[in-house]
């Protein structure tokens, strides 16, 4: 066990390395430059330009750059913003708390609703509650999340007036309720999509039969023997879910006004500041490589048939 | 051992099927035996799914082949004593005014028809990519393993890290001419990922099968093993992830045209109208339910299409 999570811990470097490689080269390969932004629509000074150019290392050849880039952050310096030159590291750390927050909301929600749906649907297959459930989860997934995000702000936030319809501080669990729903809302419908065809595919194995001859109660034949079997691609998709859920929420942060990650990026994208986003990304690239070694760690206390030497 | 530490962790979660067995795309050929797809065919003709769908999906691609059949609107220019003026009058089918008119007078009943076609394009675009390119990966890294397998699956794993939606930000935030073929390649530069592991996952299934050892020993080629023996019977996840991931793809270029990182605002599509919608939906919600229906039934039809299929080449889900 150690030394699997000793050799999957280093297996990690490479791609920790070819990820922030990658998003590095995207952000500053591409065409677009934040210095000359920071004139707006006025012509630059190619003299100024070429100064602040060469204070910042972006003169440099790009591995260059990279490398720079790389031994800053091993010291914890994640470079300054170009607009305002603020420590990009403090941005960083002030908006992460607010998007941790929704996204544990949202993940507990998508945890919690997706499951129970999809082992309802999945034991009761071919009656009503099943395509019904079947159905709500096809619409969830084929109309835009901003569709809903806006749908939802007017009607519970405008209309009916039970919750605030933006969120003005960020810390009331109340006020990030509705986000929260909203950023999982997705996730939600394929946990349940995955649950009820695990439970499906389950529910007419040996073990199953062999439960049911023994007279075990339903309910612990689904808990205990259906459920903890058709669990491991449901866990794999909850795993790799949370990066997602902290990156991936650029859209609500901006429909209800959340100062989270998401708003971060969305300023750092449009702004063309590439420490911004190669920063941030560097971060969710860390959540999501250990929660995947988590996800594999977990597959063995689901099924004692998976063992890790 | 190894081969147990890797596997749960590379197979895709939505796909449980069951490798098909025996040598099926070419059974059918022989008399009497019923192959995969005979089977899975005769399945689906019979399921009400499948074959809405499947209207669906060609009503579809009818629309976005040939606008011009279905209204006789121009969707760019608009009459602005119209505008906002028409609500939509639902009894006049196929006429101007039936879904109503948008903030610029234009009929939006024809901007729905002409819209389709670029919608479309990037679904249909996006998974030709990823399924040709991510086909191509995952079963090099599959059936040829050691080395290249490890190689493989790592570049693989750098771009899977990349939340799809903030890569498709980045790259598009570079071109301010933003037309089908950038969007297209935007998307599919990041979404080969999962096809590749999918299909991974069933290649190292398959290589392992009686009929391939036999090809094998009978001497023929690589490319003869790989295209004729291993692709046909590791195919049928792939298409059932693939036409799933369409549907998705037109999702996602709605959203970054929300984002105003999608379609110029001069083009004619669902995503560009949809977000444009949005930001009057109070007073005017026409202006957004009839794109944003049409872009989501289309959608639903994909996903419908591939659940159906899933189920009938699984027998566990019979």
């Amino acid at each position: 066990m150690g030394r699997y999570v000793a050799r999957r811990l280093l297996q990690m470097i490479p791609v920790f390395i070819g990820t922030t490689l990658l998003i590095f080269l995207m952000v500053n390969a591409l065409p677009g430059d934040p210095v000359k932004a920071l004139w707006g629509d006025k012509p630059p000074d190619p003299a100024q330009v070429a100064q602040i150019k060469h204070d910042r290392g972006l003169d440099l050849p790009l591995w260059e750059q990279y490398l720079h880039y790389m031994k800053g952050l091993f010291q914890g310096d994640f470079g300054n913003t170009i607009a305002g030159n603020r420590p990009i590291l403090d941005e960083i750390t002030q908006a992460f708390p607010v998007s941790m927050r929704l996204a544990a909301m949202a993940w507990t929600f998508e945890l919690v609703v997706g499951i129970t749906l999809g082992v309802i649907a999945g034991v009761r297959r071919g009656r009503i509650i099943d395509t019904t459930v079947t159905f709500f989860t096809l619409i969830v997934i084929s109309v835009p999340i901003f569709v809903f995000g806006l749908g939802f702000q007017l009607i519970f936030g405008n209309e009916l007036g039970w919750v605030k319809p933006t969120v003005q501080d960020s810390e009331s669990f109340q006020q990030l309720m509705l986000p929260a729903l909203v950023l999982g809302l997705v996730g939600l419908a394929y946990v349940a999509r995955l649950t009820r065809t695990s439970i499906k595919e389950n529910r007419s194995a040996d073990y199953i039969r062999t439960a049911v001859a023994k007279g075990l109660p339903r309910r612990r034949i689904i808990s205990r023997h259906l459920l903890r079997n058709s669990l491991i691609p449901v866990v794999t998709y909850l795993g790799t879910d949370i990066g997602a859920l902290m990156g991936g929420a650029v859209i609500t942060e901006g429909i209800f006004n959340v100062s989270g990650v998401g708003n971060l990026l969305y300023l750092g994208i449009s702004r063309r500041e590439g420490a911004v986003i190669v920063g941030i990304v560097t971060v969710l690239v860390i959540v999501y490589l250990l929660a995947s070694l988590l996800v594999d760690l977990l597959y063995a206390v689901l099924d004692p048939r998976i063992r890790y030497a | 051992m190894p081969d147990l530490m890797k596997s749960p962790a590379a197979d895709e979660p939505e796909v449980a099927l069951a490798p098909p067995s025996g040598k099926a795309a070419e059974a059918g050929e022989v008399g009497g035996a019923r192959s995969l797809w005979g089977d899975a065919w005769r399945d689906l003709r019979r399921r009400p799914l499948f074959v809405i769908s499947g209207l669906l999906i060609l009503l579809v691609l009818l629309v976005s082949a040939f606008p011009g059949l279905f209204t006789s609107a121009d969707p760019g220019s608009g009459d602005l004593t119209n505008n906002f003026l028409g609500s939509p009058q639902l009894g006049h089918f196929f006429q101007d005014d039936w879904f109503g008119y948008d903030r610029q007078g234009r009929s939006i009943y024809a901007r729905v028809v002409f819209g389709a076609r670029n919608s479309v394009m990037v679904g249909l675009g996006v998974t030709l990519l990823v399924t040709v390119f991510g086909g191509l990966v995952g079963m090099l890294a599959g059936y040829f393993g050691g080395f290249w397998d490890s190689l493989l699956s790592r570049i693989t794993d750098v771009f899977f890290g990349i939340p799809f939606l903030l890569g498709a930000m980045v790259v598009l935030n570079a071109f301010t001419d933003r037309d089908v073929w950038v969007i297209t390649g935007a998307l599919a530069f990041l979404g080969w990922t999962q096809i590749a592991r999918v299909m991974r996952g069933a290649v190292i299934t398959t290589k392992h099968a009686d009929y391939v050892m036999a090809a094998k020993a009978l001497g023929a080629g690589t490319k003869r093993i790989l295209f004729r023996h291993v692709l046909p019977n590791a195919v049928a996840p792939v298409i059932v992830v693939a036409t799933i991931a369409l549907g998705t793809y037109i999702v996602a270029e709605s959203t970054l045209s929300y984002l105003g990182l999608g379609f110029a605002s001069d083009a004619v599509s669902w995503g560009a109208d949809i977000s444009d919608a949005t930001q009057d939906i109070r007073n005017n919600p026409h202006t957004l339910i009839f794109p944003a229906g049409m872009l989501s039934i289309t959608v639903l039809a994909f996903i419908m299409l591939g659940d159906a299929v899933r189920e009938a080449l699984d027998p566990k889900l019979r």
